[in-house]
């Protein structure tokens, strides 16, 4: 196996390279016509004129990026001033994603910390109970949440129960509800990178720390976290992006004042009162703060492998 | 490696958190469970344990919506699921079996597309597409939007397994006169399965959760498990809903444990 595993990572099995083509056809259509052609399609809406009841009048216009950075008044003849309406839902959005990022990096890093260092045999059975919740329906989660949470739910009933409050802990409809939720819908994002990158830890490196008389806190500080990093990072992008795009988290748990991105996009496509091309240019503007994360990201993954050998 | 003191490895509070996640993680699905089963009209008030909230999804008066909206789910699911596994056990044999080629990273990044774009956006840029070929919204663009988006799911445990597999027991039959086609599928494919059984239980999944996506291309009247429950949520929690939330639920949880046991077995020895 050790063998076949070595040979494997340098030279590539080509056993059916001739057929590659074939093979990689349906991929391709189903792809670009169904996710990379809508992509550009979106690209080219948010440059068109809107149709007051849904949908584009094939006029090109910059009207959609326009309304969302400036403000020309009421009638559209003042001089252009900033627009902070859409720029605020955008920085409330990084603001909330930011925020469940570090909540996920507080809880998630202890987990997989502790999972990679229990014995091997038991370490899938832990990862994989951290996994299951996430198959679970998002929506579901979120509305389990929101029934948990809510001022009369079982949480309040239990706290006040118990004596700890004397009157329900309004959560629900909250910034923190919203990063709770977003929290639980993509913690385990958070835990498997992180996990896996200790688990490639050498602990030697920790017995050497203690043996130099480095505190246990100094060693983590120092040591271990310095060469998890990468999973580190990865688990940070991986929870802070999709966090960034959510619907349901703010939709259900946040309420109308913790308005997100999703929502705002939501808004321009549903009923007769939206506004397509501004929904395709909000979209865009989403997609490109994604991307230069993304890639940001690849190339700092680059450099590590690189120092690393 | 020298065996490490685990006093050196272990930090005290971690068990406690790592603990603590696990409760957060699974005690809202319980407590929906839990009053699943609840005899009171209301929400809040426990009334004791009965099955009225089940036998009101079936027979009761919102049972007609739940089950078309059910059968959408299930149909579409199945058929994603299939379409999609297909297509990346294909794209698999030509990445992991292709050897090297100019065009392998774009395939990759094109595979790996729907994951990366926020679905958000792949939801808008999908009910677009449609709008501007003039396809009416329902049924079909439910389905071909499942299909695309269930591909990398579908992929990623298919081309794990495939490295896994090493290719020595396909030139072995080619040694002894199989032809490529029979070392495809004599050979490879059923070493493959575990793979491809895991990677189709995942893409059903997620085609059997996705609200997002549907939301936006289903069009009006055509329902699924996800968006009925979603229009039934906007009006307030009920517990018929906990109820179809629960059986939902369970079949998500039995599946990824499914795949998990699949995925593990190993048939290669």
């Amino acid at each position: 196996m050790a063998a076949g595993a070595a040979s494997g990572g340098s030279a590539r099995a080509d056993t059916y390279k001739d057929a590659r083509g074939w093979l990689l056809l349906p991929s391709w259509a189903v792809l670009g016509i169904f996710v990379l052609g809508p992509v550009c399609m979106m690209l080219i809406y948010s440059f068109l004129t809107k149709e007051f009841r849904g949908g584009v009048i094939w006029e090109p216009s910059l009207a959609a990026y326009d309304q969302f950075f400036f403000d020309r008044g009421l009638f559209g003849d003042e001089p252009p001033k900033l627009e902070w309406t859409y720029i605020t839902i955008f920085w409330r959005s990084i603001w909330q994603a930011g925020a469940a990022t570090l909540l996920s990096l507080l809880i998630g890093f202890p987990t997989a910390y502790f999972i990679a260092t229990r014995p091997e045999n038991v370490r899938p059975v832990w990862v994989f109970l951290i996994t299951i919740p996430y198959w679970v329906n998002l929506l579901i989660r979120t509305v389990s949440m929101k029934f948990l949470l809510r001022d009369q739910g079982p949480l309040n009933d239990f706290l006040i129960g118990t004596g700890l409050i004397d009157s329900p802990i309004h959560i629900v409809n909250t910034n923190f509800a919203v990063q709770l939720g977003l929290f639980y819908s993509y913690l385990p994002f958070m835990v498997l990178p992180v996990y896996a990158a200790v688990e490639r830890y050498n602990f030697s490196l920790s017995e050497a720390a203690a043996d130099l008389y480095a505190s246990k806190w100094t060693t983590l500080r120092r040591i271990v976290l310095p060469a998890v990093k990468p999973g580190v990072v990865a688990g940070c992008i991986l929870v802070f992006v999709p966090s960034m795009g959510s619907f349901l988290a703010p939709d259900l748990l946040g309420g109308a004042k913790n308005f997100m991105i999703g929502s705002l996009i939501e808004e321009q496509f549903k009923g007769n009162a939206g506004n397509w091309p501004f929904g395709a240019a909000a979209s865009m503007i989403l997609l490109t703060m994604v991307l230069i994360i993304l890639m940001f990201s690849a190339r700092q993954q680059a450099k590590t492998d690189k120092a690393g050998g | 490696m020298a065996h490490v003191n685990d006093n050196i490895k272990a930090y005290k509070g971690f068990r406690s958190i790592t603990l603590m996640c696990l409760a957060v993680l699974y005690a809202p699905l319980l407590i929906v469970t839990i009053y699943s089963f609840n005899a009171s009209q209301s929400i809040t008030n426990w009334e004791g344990i009965s099955l009225r909230w089940y036998a009101d999804v079936f027979t009761g008066p919102e049972s007609e919506k739940f089950k078309v909206a059910a059968f959408n789910s299930f149909t579409i699911a199945i058929i994603a699921a299939t379409a999609s596994t297909t297509i990346a056990t294909l794209a698999a044999t030509a990445m992991v079996r292709g050897g090297n080629f100019k065009l392998r990273t774009v395939s990759f990044g094109l595979i790996s597309l729907p994951l990366m774009v926020p679905e958000i956006v792949t939801a808008v840029a999908t009910l677009i597409f449609f709008n501007a070929i003039g396809f009416t919204r329902g049924y079909m663009t439910i389905l071909v939007a499942h299909i695309a988006f269930c591909i990398p799911f579908a992929y990623l445990p298919i081309s794990a397994r495939m490295q896994g597999i090493e290719d020595s027991f396909e030139q072995a039959a080619m040694d002894l006169y199989a032809t490529k086609r029979q070392a495809f599928t004599k050979i490879l494919m059923p070493l493959m399965a575990p793979g491809i059984i895991s990677g189709f239980l995942l893409a059903f999944i997620v085609s059997l959760d996705d609200f997002i996506i549907t939301n936006f291309v289903k069009g009006a009247g055509v329902e699924t498990l996800p968006t009925a429950i979603f229009g039934s949520v906007k009006q307030g929690i009920k517990p018929n809903i906990m109820a179809i939330s629960t059986m939902l639920l369970s079949v998500s949880i039995v599946m990824v444990t499914i795949s998990y046991f699949v995925s593990k077995s190993d048939n290669t020895k």
